[in-house]
């Protein structure tokens, strides 16, 4: 399986480490909703098919990145940045500013 | 009887003669020649065993598909096993040897187990050797006895347990088009890809490129097929856009395009090349790939049809035009398709004769009748074989007149005299690469065959892969093929024009001739077509029961001839179309891959070693060293003639008198730098940072989301802005994801940044009543007294004109000082520590002694921070702050995690003044015959030589409510048992007076 | 009624040209309505309907499996069976499991060929050998088998192995399980299936649930590619598809994520290694089957998956590990590898319980230690729907467990999946 890190290219699967689904939501810290915190630290989405999940490069550039794949197929369908920065700095490097 | 050699032609050099053995006898050989061609060159039909019922078994292919002649190949005392013989290229020196007979492979003992042939049926061992339920045998007893037996005659080869001496590798490859198969359609898609400017790659897994051309005796643009397919090589070799990989089996399609190879690189030498490893993994990442990997011929099933002598026809093809040896003299041939028609053309053209050809069709076609007769054979239309004679080799055949439609056998049986038997039950398209890229294979009736379904993944297929059998088709599919994946366009030149003998692709849809007698599906596994039946008949009817009811192509060819047939059997009595039966997916690997060669380079290298700064030293100076985690520690410095105890004891006793000095250069160190740093460290552990004056150090504690106990360590506050964390050595990597996760998922907004830095500084600890007087004496540039430097404080300084810092934190319980430098510096400082205390009585001590002075004092590490533990159970609750959130602090009150019953954190001191062990549990009431009741365990222990016991420390339910209490140690496992005292886990100076001075 | 499997029957059987042999189990159409639907005929749902039938007299009972019986992990595993656990709930499940492989044979009148041939786990270093002595300790103190093992006792046992010094990870000790061993896993399937047809029960493949029928919020049935059935209980066991199915039932996240767990098999050889046997720098286990192929594994590939389809970096992972301790096997070859998908939960533990909507019972998150686990499972699955309660065995393995703070975690690893 190859993922394309938005800042290092296609890299394989062996450099990333998997992170899960990036579909929960961290309660608010001071939050004293039991139920939202037992919800986002045990409780899954665990569908067979697309799945937004969350993978870090951690054998390369060490960003978390946002990654659609198909459970199915392992198809990849898009990657991003959790984090919104570095995007920008990506295409810094892209326009070759460095 | 003597198959022999012909004197022209073929891949193999007559000049040069090759000297090897099989099972002890001296053979010859040519270059050129595989195992196989090479013996049966010299008249050797009996080539192997079967699996269960070891009957004699010859060649039934010239490729990689062979189920029967597997031998061991020998190289001293190493040994590969199960290596088809017709996979063997020979050298000088070459020894090979037969497998499962005793004891010899003329005579094997176990051929008795034919004997048993209706009892050994398939799925017998289900229905039997339960045993009695009652007695010395009941329960899995009998079963067990009978499978000692079982194990012993079953298996094929040995393995060794000598380490192989050769060398794997592994090579990362990237390429626009990678084209599996060399035949006539992956030559063509090579060519016509490569003349694109596309990096071009192209495997086969013969030694020799062409495939069918090697055999086909077709002529290809006016010239022998073989010399065709010589010419495009040739002109592809030396072009720089272009590899060429011989000998290097394609054998996994996995996600995204990449495909895993084998090269055999020296297996066919005598000796190595410089360098060469004896085999290469290739991982090769291709943008788009050409399918050009042919077909198999299948078997026809009928009685006998296992007899040494019986042969596929295209390879007593292969044998006559690619090795110059014909398997017989007399050779006749049972066929349902017409590829057996160019087979007998090609053997008469090679000397032999060819008394008949049997075909299970009535109505043959003119050219196919022409064919009969222009090689002298006997034509028997609607005829099949029923049985064959001889015993070790063949010497004839029985045939009956066929009924088709019905299956029917009719009239006398026929006897015909032949020392050879060429069979053809059509072919089936190799498809195993596409069905591993996720694709379910179709079926097609006209060519009773699955063929490869729309691609699932990038890759294009071409020729016989696809269902197209004829040279010309392949060729014109192959050029498609290679333009489309080098994704340019077509040209408008003339293809190679092909002169072939004609012939249908479509096979009549026969399988089986059903006749008294045992007919093979599988043939290393002895699956005949009523063990089909069989299962038929016991509802085994999916073909995934069907294969793992009977063991129907679970063999090392992997049913790679058997499958169809086993599935039209089945089909037929099910009395449905063959594609309802199913058909199973393909699965990694192709064929058999070494596995020494998916190591590769981590054969004999599994993982890397890491290796403190002083690491040298400490081997020098006569630590003994052991692994933990990657890392490599000293145990002890032991002095001649003292057991570990003795040496730990020395240590720690030296080290609260007068001082002691140990690496910690392990332990995980994380730089964290921004204006938000403290604030995140107030999240991240569940103590205050922010409040932390610069140039001091606090000791802080970690949580998991979930509440539990995660790691501990020290952080020093450098600056403002600028925080040195430590871990556990354990926790390094796991702390450094922890913090990066909630930098970049969490919280983005806090301006952190984290760097790991746990190679770039050398640890010291110096401990002791003496440490300061040793410090002060090297250390310059800083006072280290207590104003300057009080407990928790940090000061710059210099030792050994190298730039330190230092802390004065203590884990030993005593007054100490770790002292960083820059790791290239480690042991110039290490060793200028060392000689400052020489004068003071300096020992160096090891993890022993550290883990004694640590359990004295009561202090947690991995073995207690064990993923199931919270701060209360370790009593780190006075670390949980109320004036803050933190990761873990909405979890850390769940109901299961304040349970009163919770294992928590306790001393224990052995009453008897016996040592107590890692992992004994503790007990209210001992009970040696029958251990029971654990209260929980010990996670460390150690003679205290500051309290002169056997203490431990123990995780005990509502341990804190035991203190003072009796118990037990019950360590069944190594027999220790007695009486414990349960005490608070700071053994040792509770009050701290000795590290704050 | 069908034959008792025999040597006796096996002989007449073979006399009369195995012509008389019935099928294992017969192939019915689906009832209208059931007492119980168990959905999924994998190891676990057959043994639930097994004992639902034998232990609790409640025959009309229907498997629906959605392909060809046994399609799951049942037939993906490397069929080791042990009870060597740390936690003592964990211990006594997988223990009572043993008690019934033990006699599984005989029960089933099906040769499962459980093999007491033993499980050897090697440490490497001081602490991971503490660590076993913990475990060792817990398992004799619930009445289970374990014995420490020095390295020149382990090299007796597995000559082959490499103890010397000089290993990357040198062998300092084992902890061995001796009743512990493998079984054939088909075996199993078939033979509770048989068992479970022989009392009555239904088993009906190539059936595949697409929803649930619903009272309200009780489950009153299922929708099927063969037509809607009722039942008053619907018991799920679909470990690998338990995320696919509750989402049919409304149920969209639970404390379990899918992963493929790919294992492999060499070709066959003469007797190599008797026990099974695991590393502990690493994740790799081993063992050999009767027909001599040697059975061996690793870790997860890591993400989520349905595709039981496995990755390149853990086969070269697996096979690096077999090396470190197996330097012999070098010219041996990987005949075959497959994917299973594995429910891997919060905590490495299992969920058998009653529930999460009324009418329903829910078995799942066996991560990599269902194939050990199928007669208790089924035992105690078979209990809980019966009597709509757990038993003992199972009482701890709840779904609320894990917002409870209750959870059993084996390896100390917390809420990572992947790690279990």
């Amino acid at each position: 399986m190859l993922i394309t890190c938005p800042y290092c290219g296609p890299r394989d699967v062996i450099e990333f480490t998997y992170q899960g689904d990036g579909n929960r939501e961290r309660p608010d810290p001071a939050s004293q909703n039991f139920e939202a915190w037992n919800a986002y630290v045990y409780d899954r989405l665990n569908p067979a098919g697309d799945h937004n999940e969350i993978w870090q490069h951690s054998g390369g550039c060490r960003a978390h990145l946002r990654v659609v794949r198909n459970t199915l197929t392992h198809e990849i369908s898009s990657v991003a940045f959790v984090r919104g920065d570095h995007t920008s700095i990506a295409r810094r490097k892209a326009e070759g500013k460095s | 009887m003597s198959p022999r050699r012909t004197d022209t032609g073929g891949r193999i050099d007559r000049l040069k003669t090759i000297r090897f053995t099989f099972d002890g006898v001296a053979y010859t050989g040519h270059a050129g020649d595989t195992l196989a061609s090479a013996l049966l060159a010299k008249g050797v039909t009996l080539f192997g065993r079967s699996f269960k019922y070891h009957r004699p078994r010859g060649l039934l292919t010239a490729g990689v598909e062979e189920p029967n002649a597997l031998v061991t190949v020998l190289k001293g005392e190493v040994r590969e096993p199960n290596i088809p013989a017709t996979m063997v290229e020979i050298h000088d020196g070459l020894v090979a040897i037969s497998q499962n007979r005793f004891p010899s492979l003329a005579w094997d003992i176990n051929a008795v187990n034919q004997l048993g042939g209706k009892l050994l049926s398939a799925g017998f061992y289900y229905k039997t050797f339960m045993g009695p339920v009652i007695g010395p045998l009941k329960g899995t007893r009998f079963w067990m006895v009978c499978e000692h037996f079982i194990r012993r005659a079953a298996g094929l080869g040995s393995a060794g347990s000598a380490k192989d001496p050769a060398r794997y590798e592994r090579m990362n490859a990237f390429c626009d088009v990678l084209v599996v198969g060399s035949g006539p359609a992956g030559l063509m898609a090579t060519k016509a890809a490569a003349d694109q400017g596309a990096r071009v790659m192209l495997a086969d897994l013969e030694p020799r490129f062409g495939g069918s051309a090697n055999w086909s005796d077709e002529t290809i643009d006016g010239a022998p097929a073989s010399d065709w397919a010589r010419r495009t090589v040739a002109q592809l070799e030396g072009r720089d856009n272009v590899r060429l990989l011989p000998r290097t089996t394609v054998w996994g399609y996995y996600d995204n395009n990449t495909l895993a190879a084998l090269e055999r690189v020296t297996d066919h030498k005598e000796q190595p090349g410089k360098g060469e490893p004896r085999h290469r993994y290739w991982a090769i990442r291709a943008n788009s790939v050409v399918l050009a990997t042919g077909a198999f011929e299948r078997p026809l099933v009928f009685p006998g049809n296992d007899r040494p002598g019986v042969m596929l026809a295209h390879a007593a093809e292969r044998y006559a035009n690619e090795f110059g040896v014909l398997p017989g003299e007399r050779i006749a041939l049972f066929t349902n398709n017409d590829s057996a028609y160019r087979t007998a053309v090609a053997l008469k053209k090679a000397g032999a004769a060819i008394v008949a050809i049997a075909d299970v069709r009535t109505e043959l076609s003119a050219e196919m009748r022409k064919l009969a007769e222009e090689v002298e054979a006997e034509i028997l239309a609607g005829h099949a074989v029923v049985a064959t004679e001889g015993g070790k080799a063949l010497s004839g055949l029985k045939l009956q007149r066929f009924d088709m439609a019905n299956g029917t056998l009719t009239g006398d049986a026929r006897s015909i005299h032949a020392d050879c038997l060429l069979i053809s039950g059509g072919w089936s398209p190799t498809i195993h690469l596409a069905s591993q890229a996720g694709a379910k294979a179709e079926w097609n009736a006209a060519r009773q065959a699955f063929l490869p379904p729309k691609p699932t993944q990038k890759w294009i297929g071409a020729g016989a892969f696809t269902g197209s059998f004829s040279t010309a088709e392949a060729i014109a599919e192959g050029r498609a093929a290679g333009l489309a994946a080098a994704g340019g366009t077509g040209t408008p030149t003339a293809l190679p024009i092909v002169e072939a003998v004609p012939g249908d692709p479509d096979p009549a849809p026969v399988f089986e001739i059903r006749a008294k007698g045992k007919s093979f599906v599988d043939f290393q596994h002895d699956v005949t077509a009523e063990d089909v039946r069989l299962a038929h008949r016991e509802g085994f009817v999916s073909v995934e029961h069907l294969k793992r009811y009977t063991t129907l192509g679970m063999a090392t060819d992997q049913g790679k001839s058997s499958n169809i047939p086993g599935l039209a059997i089945m089909a037929e009595a099910l009395g449905k179309p063959i594609p309802e039966v199913g058909t199973t997916r393909f699965r990694p690997p192709f064929a058999p891959v070494s596995i020494g060669s998916l190591a590769a380079e981590r054969f004999g290298d599994l993982k890397p070693e890491r290796l403190t700064p002083m690491h040298d030293w400490h081997v020098a100076n006569g630590a003994t060293m052991y692994s933990a985690g990657l890392w490599y520690r000293p145990m002890i410095y032991g002095h001649a003639g003292e057991t570990v105890e003795q040496a730990y004891v020395r240590e720690a006793k030296a080290t609260r008198e007068s001082a002691g000095i140990v690496d910690v250069s392990t332990l995980g160190k994380i730089a964290m730098q921004g204006p938000d740093a403290a604030a995140f460290l107030d999240r991240v552990y569940t103590n205050m940072f922010s409040t932390l004056a610069v140039g001091k150090a606090r000791y802080g504690l970690m949580l998991r989301e979930d509440g539990l106990a995660f790691d501990d360590g020290t952080t020093w506050r450098l600056g403002e802005q600028d925080f040195l964390m430590t871990t556990t050595t354990a926790n390094a990597g796991k702390v450094m994801q922890h913090l990066e996760y909630f930098l970049d998922v969490i919280w983005p907004e806090l301006k952190v940044h984290v760097t790991s830095v746990t190679d770039e500084w050398a640890g010291a600890a110096i401990g002791g009543p003496k440490a300061r007087q040793i410090l002060a004496s090297c250390v310059t540039g800083t006072a280290v007294d207590n104003a300057t430097l009080p407990f928790m404080g940090i000061v710059r300084g210099e030792i050994a004109d190298v730039p330190v810092m230092i802390c004065r934190l203590s884990f030993s319980g005593e007054m100490a000082f770790e002292v960083y430098s820059g790791a290239g510096h480690g042991t110039h400082v290490w060793e200028a520590l060392i000689e400052a205390g020489k004068p003071h009585g300096l020992v160096t001590y090891g993890l022993e002694a550290l883990g004694t002075m640590r359990i004295e004092k009561g202090h947690v590490t991995g073995a207690e921070i064990d993923g199931r533990t919270t701060a209360r159970d370790l009593h780190l609750d006075w670390m949980l702050s109320k004036k803050k959130p933190f990761i873990g602090s909405a979890m850390m009150d769940r109901e299961g995690l304040i349970a009163s019953d919770r294992l928590e954190l306790v001393g224990v001191i052995a009453l008897d003044n016996r040592p107590l062990n890692g992992g004994a549990h503790i007990v209210e009431e001992i009970d040696e015959a029958n251990p029971h009741g654990s209260i929980g365990h010990i996670t460390a222990c150690c003679y205290s030589p500051a309290l002169g016991k056997h203490i431990a420390l123990a995780l005990v339910k509502g341990g804190k409510a035991r203190r003072g209490t009796r118990a037990h140690v019950s360590d069944p496992l190594r027999n220790r048992f007695g009486p414990v005292e349960i005490v608070s886990n700071h053994f040792f100076d509770p009050e701290g007076t000795r590290m704050h001075g | 009624m069908m034959a008792e499997y025999s040597a006796f029957s096996l002989l007449a059987n073979a006399l009369k040209g195995n012509k008389d042999w019935k099928p294992a189990w017969r192939k019915p159409d689906p009832k209208a309505s059931y007492d119980v639907i168990i959905i999924g005929g994998g190891g676990h749902g057959l043994a639930t309907a097994y004992y639902l039938a034998k232990e609790h007299g409640i025959t009309n009972v229907a498997v629906l499996e959605k392909g060809w019986l046994g399609s799951g992990n049942v037939g993906r595993n490397t069929t080791a069976v042990r009870s060597n656990y740390l936690l003592p709930a964990n211990t006594r499940f997988y223990e009572h499991s043993m008690k019934l492989w033990e006699n599984l044979s005989h029960e089933l009148n099906y040769n499962v060929m459980f093999s007491q041939r033993g499980c050897l786990n090697l440490a490497h270093t001081p602490a991971q050998f503490d660590d076993y002595a913990r475990r060792g300790n817990a398992m004799r103190h619930l009445g289970v088998d374990a014995e420490l093992m020095t390295p020149a006792q382990i090299k007796r046992l597995i000559p082959a192995l490499d103890i010397s010094d000089s290993a990357r990870f040198p062998v300092i000790g084992g902890l061995m399980q001796r009743r512990a061993g493998t079984a054939r896993h088909d075996a199993v399937a078939w033979g509770y299936a048989r068992g479970a047809d022989r009392r009555g029960v239904d088993i009906i493949e190539n059936c595949e649930v697409t929803g649930f029928l619903r009272d309200g919020d009780r489950v009153t049935g299922v929708s099927t590619s063969r037509g809607d059935i009722r039942a008053k209980k619907v018991a799920v066991a679909v470990a690998g598809s338990t995320g696919r199915v509750m989402q049919l039932a409304g149920i969209e996240t639970m404390p379990i994520e899918s992963h493929v767990l790919q294992a492999f098999v060499t070709e066959s050889l003469k007797p190599f290694i008797d026990t099974v046997v695991t590393f502990g720098m690493g994740h790799f286990y081993m063992s050999q089957s009767d027909k001599g192929g040697l059975v061996y594994g690793g870790d997860l590939d890591g993400y989520n998956s349905y595709a039981q389809r496995g990755n390149l970096p853990i086969v070269d992972e697996v096979m690096s590990e077999m090396l470190a301790l197996f330097p012999g096997l070098a010219r041996v070859r990987m005949l075959r590898s497959w994917g299973g998908v594995c429910d891997m939960s919060m905590d490495g533990s299992p969920i058998i319980t009653t529930g999460p909507l009324p009418g329903m019972y829910l078995n799942c998150g066996w991560c990599y230690g269902g194939f050990k686990a199928t007669p208790a499972s089924g035992w105690c699955f078979a209990w809980t729907i019966a009597k709509d309660q757990p038993h003992d065995f199972n009482a701890p393995f709840t779904l609320d467990r894990f917002h409870r703070g209750l959870v059993i975690d084996d390896k100390g690893q917390g809420a990572t999946p992947r790690l279990h």
